[in-house]
């Protein structure tokens, strides 16, 4: 080992370090009030454990790590918290964030911290649980949380252990510093670094403009038990460029978008390493590091060991700062720190220096002139990049091409910018380029996510459509079979249905088996975060679709059958009905108020109006809960609320799945919990639907007698509202209200419900009591007998065409025609029947049938000149009596033909 | 107290394109002094004049597009440009000849292409070749160097050079000019190489070519270690002129001069250390720079040996400039991290 690889470009600015290493680290003064932000790492910010008003202990955490990648926060000394709110921050963008505000209180008492004894003594896990608890994150810079980086040797074989004590950067010295005088902490931090991962070695890998530090790292480590070198490499700025570490060390490269434990590497910073041993040998937490003060308007440049939370203020007033020859404060190095304008801004975990620049040491930079190509920028680029390109690229906003010339590998380190004759800002371009295409990028994955809704919504709907257009033909053949079989064989109708309710239950079962199957694979899968839990969530998605589907077809399948069973008063047409007069009443009373107001002539006919129509709406609305008292049998209450408290179980159990989704997703703690919730809520919605199904099929196996005697009171109820109905309407006509249309309409509709609930009250008692049910009620079912015989029968006669040897088959068509004569008989006799009771008493039944839709044509005729003369507002009250004369000639022919149908 | 809010990078190396172009200037003196030495003030003569122009037009052209004046003039662009054509045309070559060369540079080949930095074609090429067409009696009259003058005689003095450039060509002057080497080479008939070099005066002193070109290549090896440009665009050009030379000349050395010649005659070395290692017009990464020189070697050595012209560095020059994109496409280096270079204009949907 000691082979030192190159990598490529790289410059050599001016160091500028010797100004800050010519006294050792000093104590900087505890300032009266500590600015401790609570995210001073890459990753999620803490979560803030203490109140204002709070007594803080130097060392307690006052913000916990929240989530997998993120670092708890102490506070610095004792004191008195007095706010907690957004405050300037070190941040390039100059943004504020949440911090904790302490008053410090001088006495510096310590919170009970305890050291270990024995760290190998330690479950890993626990080790690594420790060092997360003292907040400790990258100081190189980046601030990345070092626990995070301490469990790579989990998952991946580390060979090299890097200690990165290159400190490239001009002017910074606090790395220097530090290894000068506190290199046994350094190197007892490496040992529980190598505990952790256990490397093959470890190379410390340092520039060779610390010499000082070198003899002290060498003095140190010798006779040291572990594969401990140190690799002196050359002078030459980005070297500590994490990879351009490795390159240097190692002579490998980390892949593209990869992180260096792909390649076996992981890499610390070597103060990184001295607040590991601070933390696992003293128990003290990441409460304070060394910041290098230096630059021009510095006249005591100097390290000093700052608590965080210190304003730099503080910082410079001790490094005796010249505050009118001061022209940039720059946080960080020359080449990619960021300037300040505020000095209280405090210094946190990832503050290395602060250069006090005069006018002179860092001048504006000079107008830019035109790129003439010249390729210095990439004589010096180290991830070996055509930054010229990149320039022409983003200036013009070729954005596909600059992400083809490896944009993304840019580690913006300013060499290009630096060496740059024509003072282009390039490292400016790069990042607006950047910028401009993540930007892109979120907006296209939003876009695409839209899109994939959309579709997603679209082929739902036209699943919902295909499926309703499924159950409408399922019931009309339903409806069919029931009438044929009704008019054949009566008895034979129940069974069948049932039948299919119980292959539909099954299938529906099958399914949320299928379903429970998948959301196991899936939560496996998860759980060993396999690679094909998309597809897994795919299958697990379309198992739960299937489901809803059979779960649908069979709630379906069982109204379908309850309504077969028990045809009760269409509630919901009643509903419309009071609505609509409950709106036409609103209406009436608007235009009563309006007149009123304007003191016109007709407010006593108007007054009636309304009366009438509170009448009237009263009326329906009784109707209605007569009729809705009347549908509700004992048993649908019941299995409504279970259908209910089901539907409710498994939108809870669907929220929970998806929390628990996005969850996984993002790797939160409380998972398993989800987890166990999610279960519970499957057991709990599966209760549901059994007891849902249990009571389903009670009901629906409800004894005949009980129906009947439903029906009965259906029948009863049902004859009720009628008459009020019709009471209402006499009413209602007699005013010549507008309303009568209305009214009359649910009228009608009632009758109807009226006649067919005698017809299922009926149906009912011949089912139990009479079998044969009189014919001439079922004209129509007749007739349709008679078309299903004349179809089987032309099939037969077909299939006897075409192979006219067949005996059976002419049997078949022998027995068939018998039978469709029989029907087309029974049907011809059921009609004929009808004509002669209709001219027994002196009616013409087709020629009632034709004055009646006559009659209903000159209504709407009317009814349309009414519409049109309101408009016009003239001869209203005229065509208004003639359309009520039209109407109830059109109803009483209705209510004849009706009378015979 | 007011600082100033800026992004990295926060120091700046002390260097401006005006000093990348001064040096540029700088390393021209030797050769300049070569050929004040061999063939009179012409040169000199030349160089004024040229650069009067040059920013002239410079400045009339930036303020014609609103830009800031003395901003652009500082660059020394112009002058480079300026320097570069009068040390390309012939030492006695009259002033309007001059004159419409820069002209060709400065307007047209670069601020009607949108000025500094923007020009696909090296400004002095396209203005040496649109002259050498355009005049080609002018462009061949070479002045003779001293050396081949009789016993007694000198080059011109300052006042007949003046005379000569400014007041016009007179029969007199015919004793001052010569072909050049290359025209020699080109047109002696049915001849061998050997033959040639025999009859012609010219040849005979070649030596004072052979010294202007040792003079632009020390200039170049000053800018190589001034790192003002790399060494991958005149090594591939002169290696590959050198090495297609060695071999026609050891297959057929009857017919074709040998490489020193090649190397030390006409336009190379000028053109080697400070035409093709023009950033703007040239390939950009290191690798395209090698195909850029090799390419242009291969052309000149193609235009000496069959074509009409007897010198090439221009042409070669502006076709490569032309190739300069493409070429850029397919010589992308490898970037850190990645297994393998990109090549191709976009990224391959697969």
């Amino acid at each position: 080992m000691g082979k030192v690889f190159a990598f490529h470009g790289g410059i050599h600015p001016p160091e500028n370090k010797k100004q800050s290493t010519r006294t050792p680290i000093a104590i900087a003064p505890i300032p009266e009030v500590l600015t401790v932000p609570i995210q001073q790492h890459i990753g999620i910010p803490a979560k803030v454990l203490v109140n204002v008003g709070d007594q803080v202990l130097k060392g307690q955490m006052i913000a916990a790590a929240e989530g997998r990648i993120s670092a708890s926060v102490h506070a610095p000394t004792s004191g008195k918290v007095v706010d907690i709110s957004m405050q300037p921050v070190p941040h390039a963008s100059g943004l504020s964030a949440q911090c904790v505000v302490i008053e410090t209180d001088d006495q510096e008492q310590w919170s009970d911290t305890q050291g270990l004894a024995d760290y190998t003594a330690l479950s890993k896990p626990e080790l690594i649980d420790f060092i997360r608890d003292k907040g400790i994150a990258g100081m190189g810079g980046a601030g990345f949380p070092t626990d995070v980086k301490l469990h790579l040797g989990d998952d991946h074989i580390v060979n090299t252990l890097i200690i990165n004590a290159a400190e490239c950067e001009p002017y910074i010295t606090a790395d220097d510093m530090l290894m000068r005088e506190r290199a046994d902490r350094i190197v007892r931090g490496i040992e529980v670094i190598h505990h952790l991962l256990k490397p093959h070695h470890v190379v410390i890998g340092i520039e060779d403009n610390k010499a000082h530090a070198i003899r002290v790292l060498e003095e140190q480590l010798k006779g040291h038990p572990l594969n401990i070198d140190i690799v002196v490499v050359p002078t030459k700025y980005p070297s500590g460029g994490e990879k351009q570490l490795i390159k240097l060390l190692t002579g490998v490269e980390v892949p593209s978008g990869g992180i260096p434990a792909d390649v076996g590497i992981v890499c610390q910073n070597v103060g990184t390493a001295a607040a590991i041993s601070d933390a696992v040998f003293d128990g003290k937490p990441l409460i304070s590091r060394i910041v290098t003060i230096t630059g021009d308007a510095a006249r005591k440049p100097q390290n000093f060991e700052a608590l965080i939370g210190t304003p730099f203020d503080t910082l410079l007033e001790a490094a005796d700062v010249d505050r009118n020859a001061l022209s940039r404060l720059v946080c960080g190095g020359p080449m990619m720190g960021f300037t300040i304008n505020d000095g209280s801004i405090p210094v946190i975990k990832t503050s290395n220096c602060v250069i006090a620049a005069t006018a002179d040491e860092m001048p504006p930079a000079p107008p830019a002139q035109a790129c003439i190509r010249c390729g210095m920028c990439e004589q010096v680029c180290p991830a070996e990049l055509l930054p010229q390109q990149l320039h022409w690229f983003a200036k013009s906003r070729e954005l596909d091409k600059a992400k083809h010339h490896n944009l993304f590998d840019c580690i913006e380190c300013g060499a290009c910018a630096y060496v740059c004759p024509s003072s282009i800002p390039l490292v400016q371009y790069y990042r607006f380029a950047k910028s401009e295409i993540r930007n892109e990028e979120a907006e296209q994955r939003k876009a695409e996510l839209a899109k994939q809704r959309f579709e997603a919504r679209l082929a739902r709907q036209e699943q919902e459509k295909l499926e309703k257009e499924a159950r409408r033909k399922a019931r009309a053949a339903d409806a069919a079979k029931a009438q044929a079989q009704k008019a054949a064989a009566p008895v034979s109708q129940p069974a069948s249905s049932e039948d299919e309710l119980k292959k539909l239950k099954t299938a529906a079962a099958v399914a949320r088996t299928k379903l429970k199957k998948a959301q196991t694979a899936l939560d496996k899968a998860k759980a060993d975060g396999g690679d094909d839990i998309a597809q897994l969530d795919l299958q697990f998605q379309q198992a739960q679709q299937a489901s809803d589907k059979a779960a649908a077809a069979l709630a379906s399948a069982e109204a379908g059958q309850t309504d077969a069973v028990k045809p009760a008063v269409d509630t919901k047409q009643l509903k419309t009905a009071a609505a609509v007069a409950r709106t036409k009443l609103k209406k009436a009373e608007k235009a009563l108020a309006s007149a009123e107001e304007k003191g016109q002539d007709d407010l006593d006919a108007l007054r009636a109006t309304v009366k009438e129509l509170t009448q009237k709406a009263d009326a329906a609305q009784q109707a209605l809960e007569q009729a809705d008292s009347g549908t509700s049998a004992p048993a649908v209450p019941d299995t409504k609320q279970l259908k209910t408290a089901a539907a409710v179980a498994r939108t809870k159990l669907k929220k929970a799945q998806s929390a628990l989704a996005l969850a996984q997703e993002q790797g939160a703690d409380n998972a398993d919990e989800l987890a166990k919730t999610v279960a519970e809520l499957e057991a709990k919605a599966a209760t549901a639907q059994a007891a849902f199904d249990a009571a389903e099929s009670g009901s629906s196996s409800a004894q005949p007698q009980d129906k009947t005697a439903d029906l009965q009171a259906d029948v009863d109820k049902a004859k009720q509202t009628l008459e009020k109905a019709q009471k209402a309407l006499t009413a209602a006509q007699a005013s010549g209200s507008p309303a009568v249309d209305k009214m009359r309409a649910g009228v009608e509709k009632l009758e109807k419900k009226y006649q067919d609930a005698v017809t299922a009250l009926q149906a009912v008692k011949g089912s139990t009591e009479k079998p044969a049910a009189e014919p001439e009620l079922d004209l129509k079912a007749l007739k349709q007998t008679v078309s299903i015989m004349r179809t089987k029968l032309k099939k037969a006669e077909k299939a006897l065409a075409e192979a006219p040897d067949d005996a059976a088959l002419a049997d078949e068509v022998a027995r068939l025609t018998q039978s469709h004569d029989e029907a087309k008989q029974a049907f011809e006799a059921g009609e004929a029947k009808q004509i002669e009771q209709a001219a027994a008493q002196g009616v013409d039944l087709k020629q009632l049938k034709i004055d009646a839709a006559m009659a209903r044509a000159a209504v709407t005729k009317i009814e349309r000149a009414i519409k049109k003369a309101s408009e016009q507002d003239s001869d209203l009250r005229e065509l208004e009596t003639e359309l009520v004369g039209a109407q109830q000639h059109a109803d009483k022919l209705n209510t004849t033909l009706s009378q015979f149908e | 107290m007011s600082l100033i809010r800026i992004t990295s990078p926060h120091v700046h190396k002390p260097a401006s394109t005006a000093d990348v172009m001064r040096l540029v200037l700088l390393a021209t003196i030797p050769g300049v002094i070569a050929m004040t030495f061999f063939f009179g003030w012409g040169t000199l003569i030349n160089i004024a004049w040229a650069s009067l122009l040059a920013l002239t037009f410079e400045a009339v052209c930036v303020k014609t597009r609103a830009r800031p004046v003395s901003f652009y003039l500082k660059d020394n662009s112009a002058l480079v440009t300026a320097f570069l054509i009068a040390l390309a045309l012939p030492p006695f070559a009259p002033w309007w000849l001059t004159a419409v060369a820069v002209f060709v540079a400065i307007v047209i080949a670069k601020h009607l292409y949108g000025g500094m930095g923007q020009n696909p074609f090296n400004p002095a090429m396209v203005a040496y070749a649109l002259v050498l067409i355009s005049f080609p009696v002018e462009m061949t009259r070479w002045t003779a160097p001293f050396v081949m003058l009789g016993e007694g005689w000198n080059v011109a003095g300052f006042n007949d050079t003046l005379q000569l450039i400014f007041g016009g060509w007179s029969n007199t002057a015919d004793a001052f000019t010569a072909a050049t080497p290359l025209d020699e080479m080109r047109h002696r008939g049915g001849l061998t190489t050997e033959e040639a070099w025999r009859a012609s005066a010219v040849l005979a002193n070649v030596g004072a070519w052979h010294a202007v070109s040792a003079a632009y290549f020390m200039g170049g090896i000053f800018l190589l270690y001034k790192k003002i440009f790399t060494w991958h665009a005149p090594a591939a050009f002169l290696g590959s002129l050198a090495v297609i030379s060695t071999l026609f000349y050891l297959v057929a050395p009857d017919s074709y001069p040998d490489p020193f010649f090649h190397l030390t005659v006409g336009g190379t070395m000028l053109g080697a250390f400070f035409i093709i290692t023009d950033p703007v017009s040239s390939a950009t990464s290191n690798r395209g720079k090698i195909v850029f020189g090799i390419g242009i070697g291969v052309l000149v050595f193609t235009i000496r040996s069959w074509g009409n012209y007897p010198d090439a560095i221009a042409f070669s020059v502006l076709l490569l400039n032309l190739a300069a994109p493409f070429i850029d496409q397919y010589t992308q280096p490898r970037t850190y991290g990645h297994k393998q270079a990109k090549r191709g204009a976009k990224e391959k949907t697969s």
